[in-house]
């Protein structure tokens, strides 16, 4: 509680009241205040969440912050709110990451400036929302409404092929969502008329049925991971939503698929999580060695982040699904290391997009003549990106591997191929942009960053660094979470 | 029973249809300029006829006029609903009307004889008196179609609507005899018991089933009955294109469960698998033809078609689960229904009708408020939380999983991801891309304040959908399942 408020409520209806509020007052008319309204906003939206890491407790597996009142008495819907060591990093990187893309838009974004920022800030609360959501409905009602801002940031503020992509990203993961908008209506009559997330990791379900809603989970957390092979809007996404927009894409909303797994498939259905492992296993592998090597074919500088970004997320569904603590820890590290750098590199992008208008590999080289600052600083995201020691990129990565060579050295040979493959591609794209001589005039004429740019990519690197050369703050408090979350998925539900 | 016994849970329909006679002959002595006045007169009878149904509520069960009439709680919410809806599709459609110089007392008397129409539909105990009802509703919806005379799409579509509606009412008249004479009876109650008892004659029953169920169906409009539903709506002034796709469905619910669930609950193996087939195919035809069009009346048409289908997923499914998701249904697609077609009409002007697709290009850039709005009608029509419609398709596919219909929810919820699509499109059109016209939107405040009411009712109710769900799951079990 702080004055007397509940933390989770507060970190969820902030950033949409401050996003409503810019609406309000002015519109578009007035785009300075709208600007100053959101900064103020989603700084205080991540000032708040910090009461839920000091305040954490690191002994417990247990809810925290819990929030229980009715919603909708008639299904036994409750507004259900709580934390544990899984989700509550991500909530602090949702939080965290607001005010970054308030700043990364501040100049860039000319049109339509207050509904710009309305919708991230608004996608902040939904986000965090997702989060800390311990009522399915709840959870499906927050999972559903992201999609609108994010629906309408790609589509308004968008590239060229923006239409396009806002609809193939809606309906592709609409179909994951309503899929398993059917498994937890199943689910909550199997577990006799209950929707708490917590009461369906209880209920007993027969194998088959367990099959079937590992597979509807599957769609709706697949998508949004994305998993091989149902990732190809990504690349498309990515390339067309503006630069605040990829950095979320990339940061945060992966994550929630992700996340899905943890929440859902692994504790609700253990036995089919087990026996469609290798499956699973076999996708993420896909992903990490297919995906990396198109990565390293790409032109795009998007393209070939998003790319990576699939290739890296196959590392975290690997760590989940080789059930030891080293895979999930190692995940789950990856997973935010994946949000700061992935989150980094579309900021580096975008910055060279604001002054070139373009993202081709091709159109550039020599950028460190012109921009030394902005060459250093891309330098260290793209050393992260490739997961060398020192940066946050190493620790998950070298604690999934760990893990995969307690379950099976294949898959850590295999998932090993990505510290060549991600350096190559990572450091290879650095190179044909940044060094060499100056290409041609345009990028004679670039200017370094700007003060506001200094400070966002100063943040992120001390994080990056931060997070490679001391984790422990990380780790040590999802730590018994993950424990009980695998010593859970051990035991069989069959009735 | 004596007279006023009878009376008294008919009093809002005797209100109605005397005040309807009063405003016929009244509006005769009104100058063209004070039509004004008819239109309050009309908007205090239905707030009078609101007032009485409130005042004369009873718990429990009343029949009267002989078992014929019945006044429950289900009717009670129903019919104060539709005096919403019909309320609403006045105001929205004032302005539209006097521009098009079809603002006259014929249009409100029989917008007022519809209502009465659907009051006594939602009210019958009887094949008679459904039948009576219907063809009150009909009658005068076949006229106002009719009343933009120098349109020979309108005629057009008043012709077919009455040709076919014609059809469809023989076919309902038809099915009713057999079962009457299969069971003696035309009373609904009577008619269960007579099938319970098992002296009718098992293939007429089911022969008379059939044909009710088609006729039924028609009125509703599912496939393959739908055919006159796009054109009607297409053609018909948007005005009555409203009315048509709001209020009457709310009657139709009431229709289709008081025959089905009331009368005919003893065959519901046998109906619910007709139910089934007219389910799937309304939700696959209307969703994907709906892509392949460009006018937007006619793509809510076969939207409508998809949602009708849905809502027969909810009556199949049985028990307060499934009639109260289908009541709850229907009350939510009047609402989202009222929306769209008011903001149609909010953005046409003189000489000029919003109803394309490409109308509603750039909105965002010419009015963000009802850009907006018209964003949250259509993912509510879609079924995107956290607006109302989702809790609509949730508590369908609920009851529908209940059931043990496991596939069909799995269907159900593939063809609304291809709903989607073109709700989809219209928020594209809207935001993506830049308007084709600047002309200013020349809606009176009355209309704007109304249609933010709508659009934000669509969330609010999203955000809070308990009461409603509870008000429907109560009057559906007070009334449909406790006899």
């Amino acid at each position: 509680m702080i004055f007397g408020l509940p933390i989770i409520s507060v970190a969820i209806w902030l950033p949409i009241v401050f996003g409503i509020l810019v609406l309000a007052t002015g519109g578009d008319k007035n785009a300075p205040l709208a600007r100053i309204i959101a900064l103020v906003g989603s700084v205080l939206g991540f000032l708040v969440t910090i009461p839920l890491y000091t305040g954490f407790a690191h002994d417990t597996s247990e809810m925290q912050f819990v929030e229980l009142h009715n919603w909708i008495a008639r299904f036994n819907i409750h507004y259900h709110l709580g934390v544990d060591g899984i989700s509550v990093l991500f909530i602090l990187l949702t939080a965290f990451f607001t005010p970054i893309v308030v700043l990364a838009g501040w100049q860039v974004i000319e049109k339509r400036v207050a509904q710009y920022m309305a919708s991230f800030l608004i996608m902040s609360g939904i986000m965090i929302g997702v989060f800390a959501a311990l009522d399915a409905i709840l959870f499906y009602v927050f999972w559903e409404a992201m999609l609108i801002p994010m629906f309408l940031i790609i589509g308004v503020w968008g590239g060229q092929n923006r239409v396009y992509a806002a609809v193939k990203f809606f309906l592709y993961t609409l179909l994951g969502s309503l899929l398993m908008l059917v498994a937890l209506i199943y689910l909550y009559n199997q577990s006799g008329g209950s929707f708490a997330i917590l009461d369906f990791h209880k209920t007993a379900i027969p194998m088959t049925a367990q099959i079937l809603i590992f597979i509807a989970f599957f769609f709706a957390f697949a998508v949004k991971v994305p998993m091989f092979p149902v990732h190809t809007w990504l690349p498309d996404a990515h390339v067309e939503a503006p630069t605040g927009g990829s950095v979320i894409l990339a940061a945060i909303m992966l994550k929630v698929g992700a996340y899905g797994f943890l929440r859902f498939s692994m504790p609700i259905v253990p036995d089919a999580s087990h026996q469609l492992a290798g499956a699973m296993i076999a996708l993420s592998l896909i992903a990490v060695v297919y995906i990396g090597l198109v990565a390293l074919m790409q032109s795009d500088m998007k393209k070939l982040v998003a790319y990576s970004s699939i290739s890296h997320m196959g590392f975290v569904t690997l760590g989940f699904f080789i059930f030891n603590a080293y895979g999930m820890e190692g995940a789950l590290l990856q997973m935010i290391s994946h949000g700061f750098v992935s989150g980094a590199l579309f900021l580096c992008i975008g910055v060279l997009y604001d002054r070139m208008h373009s993202r081709n590999i091709a159109d550039y080289g020599g950028v460190a003549n012109t921009m030394p600052v902005f060459a250093a600083f891309f330098m260290l995201f793209a050393m992260a990106n490739s997961g060398l020691p020192g940066t946050s990129g190493f620790v998950g990565e070298f604690m999934v591997i760990l893990g995969a060579v307690k379950a099976n050295f294949w898959y850590a040979f295999a998932a090993a191929t990505t510290l060549i493959f991600g350096a190559a591609y990572t450091l290879w794209m650095y190179k044909r942009v940044i060094f060499g001589a100056v290409a041609n005039h345009h990028v004679a004429e670039l200017t370094d960053l700007t003060l506001r740019e200094k400070v966002i990519f100063a943040i992120l690197a001390l994080t990056v660094l931060g997070m490679g050369l001391y984790p422990l703050p990380f780790s040590e408090i999802m730590h018994v979470s993950v424990n009980d979350l695998l010593v859970h998925v051990a035991r069989s539900k069959l009735p | 029973m004596d007279l006023m016994t009878s009376l008294m849970p008919a009093s809002a329909e005797i209100f109605l249809l005397i005040m309807t006679c009063v405003i016929l002959i009244a509006d005769l002595l009104i100058k063209q300029s004070d039509r004004l006045a008819t239109y309050v007169l009309v908007q205090f009878t239905l707030l009078s006829c609101a007032l009485i149904t409130v005042g004369t509520h009873e718990n429990g069960v009343v029949y009267a006029f002989n078992n014929m009439f019945v006044d429950d709680l289900m009717a009670d919410v129903l019919k104060l609903l539709t005096f919403l809806a019909v309320s609403m599709m006045l105001v929205y459609s004032r302005q539209y009307l006097i521009v098009r110089g079809l603002f006259s007392g014929e249009f409100m008397v029989l917008a007022l004889f519809a209502t009465l129409g659907m009051m006594v539909m939602i009210s019958a105990n009887h094949f008679l008196t459904l039948y009576l009802g219907l063809e009150v509703l009909s009658l005068s919806l076949y006229a106002m179609v009719a009343l933009q005379r120098d349109s020979a799409v309108a005629t057009e579509a008043a012709m077919k609507y009455f040709i076919l509606g014609a059809l469809a009412s023989g076919l309902l008249l038809y099915g009713m005899s057999m079962l009457y004479g299969a069971t003696g009876s035309l009373e609904l109650g009577a008619v269960s018991n007579a099938i319970q008892s098992g002296a009718a004659d098992k293939n007429l029953l089911v022969f008379g089933l059939v044909f009710v169920v088609s006729g039924l169906a028609f009125k509703l409009g599912v496939v393959p009955f739908h055919m006159w539903v796009p054109d009607v709506y297409h053609g018909a002034p948007t005005a009555m294109t409203m009315l048509i796709g709001s209020a009457p469905k709310l009657a139709a619910f009431a229709f289709v469960s008081r025959i089905l669930v009331e009368g005919l609950q003893p065959l519901v193996q046998h109906w619910s698998g007709m139910l089934i087939i007219l389910a799937v195919a309304s939700m696959a035809l209307g969703n994907f033809t709906a892509i392949a069009q460009t006018n937007l009346k006619r793509m809510f048409a076969y939207s409508t078609i998809a949602h009708m289908g849905f809502l027969l997923l909810g009556l199949l499914s049985g028990g307060i689960e499934g009639y109260g998701s289908a009541m709850f249904y229907a009350v939510v697609y009047v609402l989202m229904s009222l929306g769209a077609f008011g903001m149609i009409m909010l953005l046409s002007r003189e000489g000029f009708e919003a109803d394309n697709l490409d109308d509603f290009k750039g909105l965002n850039q010419r009015s963000p408020w009802l850009a907006f709005l018209m964003l949250l009608l259509m993912f509510s029509m879609a079924g995107v939380p956290p607006t109302v419609g989702f809790y609509a398709k949730f508590s369908v596919l609920n009851a529908v999983i209940q059931a043990g219909h496991l596939w069909l929810a799995v269907v159900a919820v593939l063809l609304s991801l291809i709903g989607a699509f073109y709700y989809l499109r219209i928020v594209k059109l809207m935001y993506f891309d830049a308007p084709e016209s600047h002309a200013p939107i020349a809606a009176g405040s009355d209309t704007v304040l109304l249609m933010s009411v709508n659009g934000l009712g669509v969330l609010l109710l999203g955000l809070l959908p308990g009461a409603l769900m509870s008000v429907c799951a109560v009057s559906v079990q007070q009334s449909l399942l406790l006899h």
